[in-house]
């Protein structure tokens, strides 16, 4: 990686100066170390600490010895109990010593740098009180990668504009009267940006997903969707009534066996053969930050007359020298992914989410989808930051700010993934991916990791079971374009602290090293 | 080695042979009778009992061929170019009391702005605000820094409307009811729900997995009876019974009937049965009770008996989301586990803004905007009874109306054509729009919605279009 100095141009944007070339043909490796042996010893033995302390509480607290905090059912004897105890069990005695590392308010615009509101506990986070400060944090957490989140600037005065030209709401489904010419020129960009024959808009990421897979595949069809697959692929598929199969995560050789056993033995019990068969993966996935293997699905797909469904929320933007996602970044045939899908909240730093693909998909859905039917059509004002921020994107001139802005995130990516890891932190996932997890392990360190940092200025998130597997905490650091190499480097420099203090740096790939010694 | 036997083997042997016999002649009965037994058996086994056939596997070759023939179907339907879906209509400027279409300004009875905040310049004013602090969107869900301090105000101000002690917001209304169902209601509990609900409520029971009992639109007896069965069925599992948890979903002002739902025998019955209440109130929130407060002001029932009301703010608000309201208890629950509020990112701030703003709108006006609407409502049903040839469905204080022709004419074709007739005198109504796939679809009806600022001139000029539409289409 070569080190380049910092110029600064005459451009207003001053954090972006960097314009080293990025590698144009992807690596492929991506290294997931093992757990040592003595972290997942001291995790085990953590959770068992934890369970018996609960235990111990739990008895204190039905034996009236000590307070039952946290509010009481108010309604009259003979009712059923709303909640299975053994359900909030984890939230009682494990989620709420550390509940103050998550929902945290913030107060300003979740650009690179974030006023959190600061908030004090009396009562060991039950409940909380604002003492009415703000703290100034480097933001590692938001899901803002190319930096659009800001207040001000082109993209602000335009959305400001459709406030006063065109409201903040239609109040009518799409399907009847809530589709404005802003909503087709949105929908005619996007299909131009990603390269499809048409594309159509919803006002929720989550819901696109739980409200279109549906109306795609039904009875008697198959969805073999990967391990780690966000909730709301789980939702419509579940949804869809179709028969659900599991395969072991980017595991192509699983996927393989599947597909040949399926095909061949049919559906389960009457053994006819399968309507259809739809794989569906995500671009980038955000807890591991690893890519899916393009290239190979679409091969197998091809072979074996299935349906690809890509899922890219993270990747879109993200991804690729021209931003347009992991089709762009593998440089494959954006014809051969059958339906591409994506949200805006992530690189767009807007709402809402799409599906692009041929012109039959998309009418298909139009007709079909229960979000088109029933749900309100996307907020004005939103839909003309995203037609801002494609507008940008879609400029091919590497001065402009788009292609800027890809630049500066892939740089970062690479910058802050290598020192990081020779820092001797454990690292997950493909060294080009902006979500980079760093594996704590245990639950104490999760919140410890958290805390410590913010006292340093820096807010991440760290995230625990149930969101990973049991073992495995981590922190997740997500990179923007707004960072400048120098806040990079402090976040790398307290990191290095933190890591010393919590005993992080454990990592047999790469011996820790100091930071000074990790330039280059 | 050798193995000739010599003459001590040979006497050794018979006289193991002639132990075993003597030993044979010791044991007691039962154990030669056993023993017989299963000599017996064996040679059964062995003799009579048929092979079972083996399944062969399938060779490599077979498994290939397989594969190879196996077709999908074409990855979606064809769809027929003319469906009304793929020809909407592409609208300009603000959708408010009147929009435009095709250059002319026509009368807005189709979008749900019940208020009319859709373009009113306060709550601009407030987003504009709100834009300037916050950017657009919120990068992140609830939990991990996507929890911006509008947000919380928002939650307590909904919250202090109701008189409820808390209040939590989604950032789409369809999803909102959707993923409140499936976080309390499990695989073995069970739902009462009337025929009538919407499709979100309907995807909502669908997502939670759980036994489903159907009682008919708006029957009370209907729901008894149910309830009735239910305990005869409990009495006899009285255990198992101790750990199901029921639950009524219902909706205040239902949205394909424009009826309002009988609440105070369903709470009567709530501590009869000991089922939990959980009401939808889209519709009824901002256009019913003295101060909008929904059914259970209008029917002036305490709200703490209703476990949790969920609604819109994409109806009256003018915004987008939804909420919901209750017991601290009952609500905070849903901050872990409610999938569209745990895995989605948060609402943008400057659609919270414009809901608090029109918040403060209603909370200022207290009862003269509400009062407005109910009497229109009332005035306009009344007006609508007058033309023959209707069925006119819904409250007379419902802003919410289901227009039909009568049971032979009723057609969708017939409905677009009268729907047409109005646009063309500056009118702009619409037909309601189902998937096919409701529970229960329902007929095919006009849907009209009042605007509060409608005057009693334009709500006549209505009845008047109406009246003409009806004699194009029946003649």
């Amino acid at each position: 990686m070569a080190k380049s100095n910092p110029h600064k141009t005459e451009k207003s944007l001053s954090n972006i100066g960097y314009t080293t070339p990025v590698a144009e043909h992807p690596s492929l490796d991506e290294v997931y170390e093992d757990t040592p042996f003595s972290e997942a010893f001291w995790t085990y033995l953590n959770y068992v600490l934890l369970n018996i302390f609960g235990w111990f509480r739990d008895l204190l607290r039905d034996a009236r010895i000590e307070n039952r905090k946290g509010s009481a059912e108010n309604n009259p004897s003979g009712f059923v109990p709303l909640y299975q105890s053994y359900e909030s069990f984890y939230t009682r005695n494990v989620y709420q010593r550390i509940a103050d590392c998550f929902n945290r308010p913030i107060g300003s615009v979740p650009g690179g740098t974030l006023d959190l509101v600061e908030r004090i506990t009396e009562d060991y986070n039950w409940s909380f009180n604002f003492t009415g400060n703000k703290i100034k944090s480097i933001n590692l957490g938001s899901y803002n990668y190319l930096g659009f989140a800001d207040n001000s600037g082109q993209t602000a005065d335009n959305v400001i504009n459709s406030i006063k030209t065109g409201g903040i709401a239609v109040a009518s489904t799409t399907q009847e009267f809530g589709t404005l010419t802003q909503h087709r020129k949105l929908e005619s960009l996007l299909a131009e940006f990603l390269g499809t024959e048409d594309a159509i808009t919803f006002g929720m990421g989550f819901a696109t997903n739980a409200l279109n897979i549906p109306s795609l595949v039904g009875k008697g069809c198959l969805i073999l969707s990967d391990e780690l697959n966000h909730t709301s692929l789980v939702l419509g598929s579940r949804l869809s009534s179709a028969v659900i199969k599991v395969y072991k995560h980017n595991d192509m050789n699983h996927l393989e066996r599947l597909l040949r056993e399926s095909i061949v033995s049919g559906q389960p019990r009457t053994h006819r053969p399968w309507r259809k068969i739809l794989i569906i993966v995500e671009g980038v996935y955000s807890m591991e930050g690893s890519l899916c293997k393009l290239p190979e699905l679409i091969e197998l797909k091809k072979k074996y007359k299935a349906f690809l469904y890509l899922d890219e929320a993270h990747s879109i933007g993200a991804m690729g020298s021209r931003g347009r996602g992991v089709v762009d970044y593998w440089k494959c045939d954006v014809n051969d992914v059958d339906i591409l899908m994506g949200t805006f909240t992530k690189s767009f730093a807007a709402a809402g989410g799409y599906i692009a693909g041929k012109k039959e998909l998309i009418d298909h859905i139009r007709v079909t989808s229960h979000a088109t039917a029933y749900a309100t059509s996307m907020s004005p004002p939103v839909v003309e930051q995203i037609i801002s921020v494609l507008n940008l994107l879609l400029d091919a001139n590497e001065e402009h700010e788009g292609r800027q802005r890809i630049t500066q995130l892939a740089w970062n990516t690479r910058y802050f993934r290598q020192r990081l890891r020779k820092m001797g932190f454990i690292v997950y996932g493909h060294p080009h991916s902006p979500v980079v997890p760093a594996l704590l392990y245990s639950p104490s360190k999760i919140a410890a990791f958290n805390r410590e940092m913010l006292k340093r200025g820096v807010a991440v998130v760290t995230v625990g079971f149930p969101a990973t597997p049991l073992v495995l905490g981590r922190v997740r650091f997500c990179l923007s374009a707004s960072h400048t190499k120098e806040m990079l480097d402090e976040v790398l420099k307290h990191a290095e602290e933190v890591g010393d203090l919590l005993n992080m740096r454990k990592s047999k790939l790469n011996p820790k090293r100091p930071f000074h010694e990790t330039e280059s | 080695m050798g193995s000739s036997m010599t003459r001590g083997d040979i006497e050794n042997l018979a006289t193991d042979f002639y132990g075993l016999l003597e030993s044979f002649k010791h044991a007691p009965l039962y154990h030669i009778s056993f023993e017989i037994f299963l000599v017996l058996a064996v040679i059964w086994l062995v003799v009579f009992r048929k092979p079972r056939p083996i399944e062969k596997k399938l060779t490599e070759k077979e498994k290939q061929d397989l594969i190879d023939e196996w077709q999908p179907e074409p990855l979606v339907p064809s769809v027929d170019p003319n469906h009304p879906a793929l020809n909407v209509r592409v609208l300009d400027g603000i959708v408010g009391k009147t929009v435009e279409i095709d250059g002319k300004k026509s009368l807005n009875f189709a979008t749900f702005n019940f208020l009319n905040f859709v373009g009113n310049q306060r709550i601009a004013d407030k987003a504009i605000q709100a834009v300037q602090k916050y950017g657009v969107g919120s990068c992140g869900p609830r939990g991990f820094y996507g929890t911006i301090d509008i947000h919380l105000e928002l939650e307590e101000r909904l919250a202090r409307f109701f008189q409820c002690e808390e209040g939590i917001i989604y950032s789409y209304g369809f999803s909102t009811i959707a993923s409140i169902i499936p976080a309390y209601s499990k695989r073995n509990d069970i739902l009462f729900v009337d025929e009538g609900v919407h499709y979100a409520i309907q995807k909502g029971v669908e997502a939670s997995r759980s036994h489903v009992k159907w009682f008919r639109h708006n029957d009370i007896n209907d729901l008894e009876r149910l309830l009735a069965e239910q305990e005869v069925l409990d009495k006899k599992i009285p255990k198992k019974a101790r750990s199901i948890r029921r639950f009524l979903i219902i909706e205040g002002l239902y949205v394909n009937y424009g009826d309002i739902c009988p609440l105070p025998r369903m709470v009567e019955l709530k501590y009869k049965y000991k089922y939990r209440i959980f009401m939808d109130e889209s519709v009824s929130f901002g256009t019913i009770g003295q101060a909008g407060r929904g059914v259970t002001e209008y029917y002036g029932i305490d709200r703490q008996k209703i476990d949790l009301i969920s609604s819109t703010l994409e109806y009256a608000a003018g915004s987008i989301g939804g909420f919901a309201v209750g017991s601290s208890f009952v609500v905070d629950h849903q901050r872990l586990s409610a999938q569209g509020y745990c895995f989605s990112a948060s609402l943008p701030p400057l659609l919270a803004a414009a809901a608090i703003e029109a918040l403060n709108i209603m909370e200022e006006d207290n009862t003269l905007l509400f009062e407005t609407i109910m009497e229109k409502s009332k005035r306009l049903h009344k007006k609508l009874l007058s033309i023959k040839g209707y069925i006119i469905s819904g409250d007379e204080i419902s802003p919410l109306k289901h227009i039909r022709l009568t049971h032979a004419f009723n057609t969708i074709g017939r409905l677009e054509e009268i729907v047409q007739f109005a646009q063309t005198r500056d009118i702009t109504i619409t037909v309601a729009r189902y998937l096919n796939d409701e529970h229960l679809l329902p007929e095919p009806s006009i849907r009209l919605i009042l605007n509060v600022e409608m005057t009693d001139e334009e709500l006549e000029f209505l009845c008047a279009v109406l009246q003409e539409a009806l004699v194009k289409v029946t003649t």
